[in-house]
């Protein structure tokens, strides 16, 4: 009976075996089924144990013969599970160990004798098993550690990966996001360039218009007065015409008189013809200021030109302050050297020039300052190498210095909200220097006057 | 009857003698010319007596027509002799211009373009008054 009892020791071993063997090869998550079953090792220890007290066998094998049962079993299960690598080690550990025992087993249970004989074989070979047990079960779970170790390296790795896939996406996004705002602030960008660039466009358009439109009434005044002697002339002629035809219904003709009404005839026509293209001339040079610029550039005499925008800039201011009066002189150099130049564009950097000069006489005359006369001159020189200077000097108000450095910038202006674009003088800076390689500077004394210098090579 | 007229535009002389070729050649009015205020002042300095009356534009460059009136009124102001009359003429006949015209002393304002029967009227008018 005690002896018998011993199986309960295996079986008590057995269970720790169970427990290690389970927790080693995680046969929970590896193998659930086996799992299961190997719940059931005590069966075969209390089946055998019932059957040696059912036939009163009487033997110290039976917790052997339990053992070797048991051994089999974990054989099997690390057949099963041969593709873990440390189960194949724990395999090649455990082998000769139970194909000792199974020998032992068997030789015992067929002649105690020859277990006697080889005792020292049998002892050896039991030493060398369990060395060779412990050895490679050692080796497995060395190995064990391995895989752990490299699992867990490949799952940080793993986990390391999907985080940077999950921040490239972030970034993926964020970078399609940013291209998306920046494609989108950059058309913005161009649709306000364009904007910008049309209302530059229409304010160059808008300048020019403005500075027709002063131009107006002295256009209208410098037409009127051609067109009136031409009415008048044509009147009085017609007048001259109804005296002679009287004339030659008397009886005795005034040979006299009739050449004398003649004679003031032809001059009259010759009045109509010339007032006639004056008118015309006006009319032209107006349209002309209108028009977009040609650019094209044709021999040009300053003389002219910078006489009739005179006569306008000053007829233009007369007609917006009546009150206003002013000396114009004009000191031209005789002959002048005609210049290959955009008349037009020319035309409106003297105006402008003019315009500017009348502006700042009127202000010095509103300082009512006694034996003040207001004028301005122009005057034009022929240089040495074919150019041709031309001088607007006014006896105005001057530019203070502070205001000096900013007078070609664009929309600069002193005027007060409305009267100015502040584009008058960066329009013809560019005309002059960028359109005709010229120099414009000037010279100013502050509350003694004003002389811009337009310079054009010939 | 002697007329001053002050213009800057010449032809205003050859229109002139024309219209009234007949008065001048009748010797009713004799004209004179000035093509500006400063030539006005200088030639009444010399017949200021002469000159019964002065037409005379307003927009000259330099001395302005009004600033020539002015300078009329306070130079001869008062008889004897009796002070010229003057008319003034301008391109623009607006409000303005007239008033001041006026206040500064003008007898008559005119706008252009002149009408010429009209102002034959006038000084045909103010010749026999003389008379």
């Amino acid at each position: 009976m005690e002896v018998n009892a011993s199986i309960l020791i295996s079986v008590g071993i057995a269970a720790i075996i169970v427990r290690s063997m389970r927790q080693f090869l995680d046969l929970p998550t590896r193998m659930p089924h086996l799992n299961r079953l190997l719940g059931y090792f005590w069966v075969p220890g209390l089946l055998l144990y019932l059957f040696s007290l059912l036939i009163q066998w009487k033997t110290d094998r039976l917790d052997e013969i339990y053992t070797l049962l048991l051994m089999v079993m974990v054989v099997l299960v690390l057949v099963r599970v041969q593709d873990y690598r440390p189960a194949r080690t724990i395999l090649l550990a455990v082998v000769p160990y139970v194909a000792y025992s199974a020998i032992e087993l068997l030789s015992g249970s067929l002649s105690n004798s020859f277990l006697r004989e080889y005792k020292g074989l049998f002892s050896n070979s039991q030493g060398f098993a369990i060395i060779w047990l412990v050895t490679f079960v050692l080796i497995a779970r060395k190995q064990k550690k391995q895989l752990e170790a490299e699992r867990v390296r490949r799952e940080a790795e793993e986990k390391e990966r999907r985080e940077i896939a999950a921040q490239n996406a972030v970034l993926e996004r964020m970078v399609a996001e940013r291209t998306s705002s920046l494609t989108l602030q950059t058309e913005e960008l161009q649709h306000a360039l364009e904007e910008l660039r049309t209302t530059q466009a229409q304010l160059i358009q808008s300048e020019k218009m403005a500075s027709l439109g002063e131009l107006t009434a002295g256009i209208a005044h410098e037409i009127q007065n051609p067109l009136n002697f031409v009415t008048n002339f044509s009147d009085v002629s017609a007048e001259l015409v109804m005296e002679l035809e009287e004339e030659q219904q008397r009886p005795e003709r005034d040979q006299e008189l009739e050449a004398e009404l003649l004679a003031d005839l032809k001059q009259n026509l010759q009045k109509i013809t010339h007032h006639g293209q004056r008118a015309a001339s006006i009319v032209r040079g107006m349209l002309e200021h209108s028009r977009a610029s040609t650019g094209e550039r044709q021999p040009t005499d300053l003389n002219v030109l910078a006489d009739e925008y005179l006569r306008l800039a000053y007829h233009g201011l007369r007609a917006k302050d009546k009150s206003f009066n002013a000396t114009l002189t004009t000191d031209f150099a005789s002959p002048l050297p005609k210049i290959e130049a955009v008349a037009q564009d020319l035309g409106r950097v003297l105006l402008n020039l003019f315009t500017n000069a009348f502006y700042a006489v009127q202000k010095r005359k509103e300082q009512g300052e006694t034996g003040y006369a207001p004028t301005v001159r122009v005057a034009t020189r022929a240089l040495p190498g074919g150019g041709v200077e031309v001088r607007v000097h006014d006896n105005g108000t001057g530019i203070p210095e502070t205001v000096r450095q900013k007078i070609f910038q664009p929309f600069f202006t002193t005027k007060p909200t409305g009267e100015g674009t502040g584009l008058g003088l960066s329009l013809s800076y560019d005309i002059v220097t960028k359109g005709h390689a010229g120099t414009l500077a000037v010279e100013t004394e502050e509350g003694q006057g004003t002389e811009f210098i337009v310079t054009l090579p010939g | 009857m002697k007329i001053l007229v002050v213009d800057d535009e010449q032809d205003v002389r050859t229109l002139f003698e024309q219209r009234f070729r007949r008065e001048i050649r009748n010797g009713l009015f004799t004209f004179s010319f000035a093509y500006s205020g400063e030539e006005a002042l200088d030639y009444l300095h010399g017949h200021a007596s002469e000159v019964v009356l002065i037409l005379s534009d307003i927009n000259m460059p330099g001395m302005s027509g009004l600033e020539l009136l002015r300078h009329i009124r306070q130079e001869y102001g008062a008889p004897p002799p009796s002070p010229p009359q003057v008319m003034m003429i301008t391109a623009y006949g607006d409000d303005d211009s007239r008033q001041q015209a006026l206040a500064l002393g003008a007898n008559d304002f005119l706008s252009k373009p002149v009408d010429f029967a009209a102002l034959k009227e006038k000084l045909l008018h103010l010749t026999e008054h003389e008379n």
